[in-house]
C-alpha cells in the first residue's frame, strides 16, 4: 500500500505535466463559461478590474511555474568528471534549470556578493546571485523562483482531489437524503472531528513521505468543507420552482443533477477552489517546519532559516526570498478569492469597489 | 431541551467509534506493525530484530478477533485503550503516554488561554471598530490589513518574531520554559503575543461580514430611529445579535485550548501536549499520534455538543427539538 504512494520516476514525470495540463484545462474552462454565460462574463471581467495587480502576480507565478514544468533530456551540460554529474547529464531539465545552469558555489554567499560568506574565498561567479546562495552554494533565486511550481502543484493537485470528491458526495446526500445522507454525513463528521493538522500528520506518516501523499492528505482533510457546503447548496436547489418542473416531467435524476444542480454550483466552486488554495500552501508550510513537507517549497526553505538566523553573522537571505515570494503569492490569491466571493455574491453584486 | 442533548451525546458516540475505526485502518491496516517496527529500527533491520520489536511493543498480535483470541487481538486492544484514556505506552521511549499528556496539559494551557481570551477580545473590538467606519477608508484598510497578515504563514510570524524581538531588541527570551511565576510570563509573553497576531486577521475578517450583515438589519434601523445612539446601537443590538456566529467560532475554538498548538510551542520550546505531537512525529511515535488524534476528536465532539447548547443561550428563539 505504502508502495503506491513512494516516489517514482512516472509519478513525479506525472505530477510534473499535470500543472501545463490543469493550467490549460483552467484557462479553457474560464473562457467556455464567460462565452456562454452571461453571469460568468460579468463576474470574470469583475475580477480583473478590481484585482488587476493580483491578477497580473498570479499570471506571473503561473508563467513561472509552466517554464518550470515542460521537461525534456538533453542539451548541454557542463560536464566535470564526477559521477554525480555524469547522472546530472541525463536528467530531464526545465527551461529555468538551464538558465540557471552552473550557477551553484560551495556554500553560503551573501546577495551579489563576490565572496563567500564564511570564509573569504572568491566565488566561481561573483556578483551573479541576487539573492545569495544558500548552505549547498544552490543559487537562492534559482530555488525561490522553482519553488512557484512546487506550490502551485500542492495547490492545483490537491484541489483536483478534494474538489470532485466533495462535489459528488455533497450532491449526492443533499439531492437524495436519507440513507445516503446519512452516511455522507456521518464520514464527514468522522473526518472533520479529528484536528486537521493532526489527522494531515498522521496520514502522511501512514502513506509515506512524497509530494503525492502530501497532497492526498491534504486533500483528504480539505474536502469536508465544501462537501458540506456543496450538500446545503444542493438541498436548497432541489426545493427549487425548476427542479420540480424539470421532475415533474419526466427528466431523470442524473440529468438533473448534471443539467440543473451542478451548474448551480459551479460559482461555489471556484470560489472554494481559490480559497482553499492558500490554505493548502500555508498547510504545506507547517508540515514544511514540521520536516514532513514537499521538497523544494518555500515552506522548506522558511524551515531552514531557524538555524540560518541563529547563526552569527545571520544569514537571512533564504528565509526573506522565500517567505517575500510565499507571501506575495498568498496576497495575491486572497485578494483575488474576496473579489471573486464579492462579484458572484448577489447582494453585492454590480456595486462598484 | 435535555433529550436533545443525550441524543447529541450518543451520535457523539458513533463518531468517536467512527474515528477510532479510521485510525485502526490508517495505523494497523495502511500501516501495518511490521512497516510500523521498520521505521522505527530502519530499512534494513533483521527480521528477528523486528520481531523482537514487535513483540516488545505488543504489535505481534493477530490484528482481527478470531478463534482462540477474542480479545487478545490488536483491534480489541486498541479500542479498549483508547477508550479507558490508558494509551499503553510510547513507541518510542516506552514511557506511558498518559502520563506524557497530564504532564503537557499545563504548559499547554498557559499558552492558549491568554492568547484565545485576548484575541477574541482584540478581535471582536476591531471588528466593531472597523464594521462602525464601515465603507470609509477606514474599513478599506482594516481589510487590506486583515488579508496582509493572513497571507503571512505562522512560520514566518515566529522566526520574524523570535529575531526581531527575541534576539535584536531584546524584549523577550528567544525560546524557553519554566513554571516558576516570576519568569514564567516573560517566557509565554512572545508566544501570546505571536500567537494573537497571526489569528488576528482572520477573526476581524469573519466578525466584521457578520457585524455588517447584521447592521443592515430592520431592526438597526428601527434602533436608531428611536434616537438610540450609535454606539449604543452598535454594541447593545448589532453585537448582541451578531453573538450566533460569533459564538460558534468562539465556543469551538475552547476544547482546542486543550491540543495547545504545533508549531508555537515546537517554535518556542514550550513544553506542552503540542511540542509532544511533534516529537512523535520526528521519533515515529505511532503510539503518541494515535492517542493526540483521539484525543483532540473527543474534544471537538464535546465541543459540538457545547457550541449548539450555548446558541441556546445567546439567541432564546433557538429551541433544541
Amino acid at each position: 500500500m505504502s508502495a503506491l504512494f513512494s516516489a517514482g520516476p512516472v509519478r513525479e514525470a506525472l505530477i510534473s505535466d499535470l500543472i501545463v495540463v490543469l493550467v490549460l484545462a483552467l484557462f479553457l474552462a474560464a473562457g467556455w463559461a464567460a462565452r456562454r454565460n452571461e453571469i460568468w462574463r460579468e463576474a470574470l471581467v469583475g475580477v480583473l478590474r478590481r484585482r488587476r495587480y493580483s491578477v497580473l502576480v498570479l499570471s506571473l507565478y503561473v508563467f513561472v511555474a509552466l517554464l518550470d514544468s515542460v521537461l525534456w533530456v538533453g542539451g548541454a551540460h557542463s560536464v566535470t568528471s564526477t559521477g554525480a554529474d555524469k547522472v546530472a547529464l541525463q536528467e530531464a531539465r526545465s527551461p529555468l534549470d538551464r538558465a540557471f545552469a552552473d550557477s551553484s558555489e560551495k556554500s553560503y554567499s551573501a546577495p551579489l556578493s563576490r565572496v563567500e560568506f564564511y570564509d573569504v574565498s572568491a566565488l566561481a561567479r561573483p556578483g551573479s546571485h541576487v539573492f545569495g546562495t544558500n548552505v549547498l552554494g544552490q543559487d537562492v533565486l534559482y530555488l525561490t523562483i522553482k519553488g512557484a511550481r512546487v506550490a502551485l502543484l500542492i495547490g492545483g493537485l490537491t484541489s483536483l482531489i478534494a474538489i470532485p470528491l466533495a462535489l459528488f458526495f455533497g450532491i449526492l446526500a443533499g439531492y437524495f437524503g436519507g440513507r445516503i445522507d446519512d452516511v455522507v454525513f456521518f464520514v464527514m463528521s468522522t473526518l472533520v472531528s479529528m484536528p486537521g493538522i493532526l489527522l494531515l500528520i498522521a496520514l502522511i506518516m501512514a502513506l509515506g513521505q512524497s509530494t503525492f501523499s502530501v497532497c492526498v492528505a491534504l486533500g483528504v482533510t480539505s474536502w469536508v468543507g465544501f462537501c458540506r457546503l456543496a450538500r446545503g447548496e444542493t438541498m436548497k436547489l432541489r426545493e427549487l420552482d425548476f427542479v420540480a418542473a424539470a421532475r415533474s416531467l419526466g427528466v431523470k435524476d442524473r440529468v438533473i443533477l448534471v443539467r440543473h444542480i451542478l451548474p448551480n454550483l459551479m460559482h461555489l466552486v471556484v470560489i472554494t477552489f481559490v480559497l482553499m488554495f492558500s490554505g493548502l500552501v500555508l498547510s504545506e508550510a507547517t508540515l514544511a517546519w514540521l520536516g514532513i513537507g514537499v521538497n523544494g517549497s518555500w515552506g522548506q526553505m522558511i524551515a531552514q532559516a531557524k538555524d540560518e538566523l541563529s547563526r552569527d553573522p545571520i544569514v537571512w537571505w533564504n528565509v526573506v526570498a522565500a517567505g517575500a515570494a510565499l507571501f506575495v503569492l498568498l496576497l495575491a490569491v486572497n485578494r483575488v478569492g474576496d473579489a471573486l466571493r464579492d462579484v458572484f455574491d448577489p447582494r453585492t453584486r454590480g456595486e462598484k469597489l | 431541551m435535555l433529550a436533545y442533548v443525550v441524543r447529541r451525546l450518543g451520535y457523539g458516540c458513533f463518531v468517536v467509534l467512527g474515528v477510532l475505526f479510521f485510525l485502526f485502518a490508517l495505523f494497523f491496516l495502511v500501516t501495518t506493525p511490521d512497516d510500523i517496527a521498520q521505521r522505527a529500527l530502519g530499512e534494513k533491520a533483521m527480521p528477528q530484530v523486528v520481531e523482537r520489536w514487535k513483540e516488545n511493543h505488543g504489535y505481534n498480535r493477530p490484528l482481527w478477533p478470531g478463534p482462540g483470541h477474542t480479545t487478545d487481538n490488536l483491534l480489541v486492544d486498541h479500542f479498549q485503550k483508547m477508550l479507558t484514556f490508558e494509551f499503553g505506552n510510547s513507541d518510542a521511549d516506552g514511557v506511558p503516554i498518559r502520563q506524557r499528556i497530564s504532564e503537557g496539559a499545563l504548559p499547554s494551557l498557559l499558552l492558549t488561554v491568554p492568547m484565545f481570551v485576548i484575541g477574541i477580545t482584540l478581535g471582536i473590538g476591531i471588528s466593531l471598530f472597523v464594521a462602525f467606519f464601515r465603507e470609509t477608508y477606514i474599513d478599506r484598510l482594516g481589510v487590506f490589513v486583515s488579508v496582509l497578515t493572513m497571507s503571512i504563514p505562522l512560520l514566518l510570524y515566529i522566526i520574524g518574531g523570535q529575531f526581531l524581538l527575541g534576539k535584536m531588541l531584546r524584549w523577550f527570551p528567544v525560546s524557553g520554559f519554566d513554571l516558576h511565576p516570576g519568569v514564567l510570563a516573560r517566557f509565554l509573553a512572545l508566544p501570546i503575543l505571536v500567537g494573537v497576531l497571526s489569528s488576528l486577521g482572520s477573526d476581524v475578517r469573519f466578525f466584521r461580514t457578520v457585524f455588517i450583515e447584521e447592521i443592515f438589519k430592520d431592526y438597526v434601523r428601527t434602533a436608531r430611529a428611536k434616537g438610540a445612539g450609535e454606539m449604543r446601537v452598535m454594541t447593545g443590538h448589532v453585537l448582541r445579535n451578531a453573538m450566533i456566529p460569533v459564538v460558534t467560532n468562539v465556543v469551538m475554538a475552547i476544547p482546542f485550548l486543550f491540543t495547545g498548538s504545533l508549531l508555537l510551542e515546537a517554535g518556542f520550546g514550550i513544553p506542552g501536549l503540542g511540542s509532544l505531537t511533534v516529537e512523535a512525529i520526528q521519533a515515529n511515535d505511532f503510539s503518541t499520534l494515535r492517542a493526540m488524534v483521539f484525543l483532540g476528536s473527543l474534544l471537538f465532539i464535546f465541543g459540538q455538543i457545547l457550541t449548539d447548547i450555548a446558541y441556546t443561550w445567546v439567541d432564546p428563539r433557538i429551541r433544541l427539538e
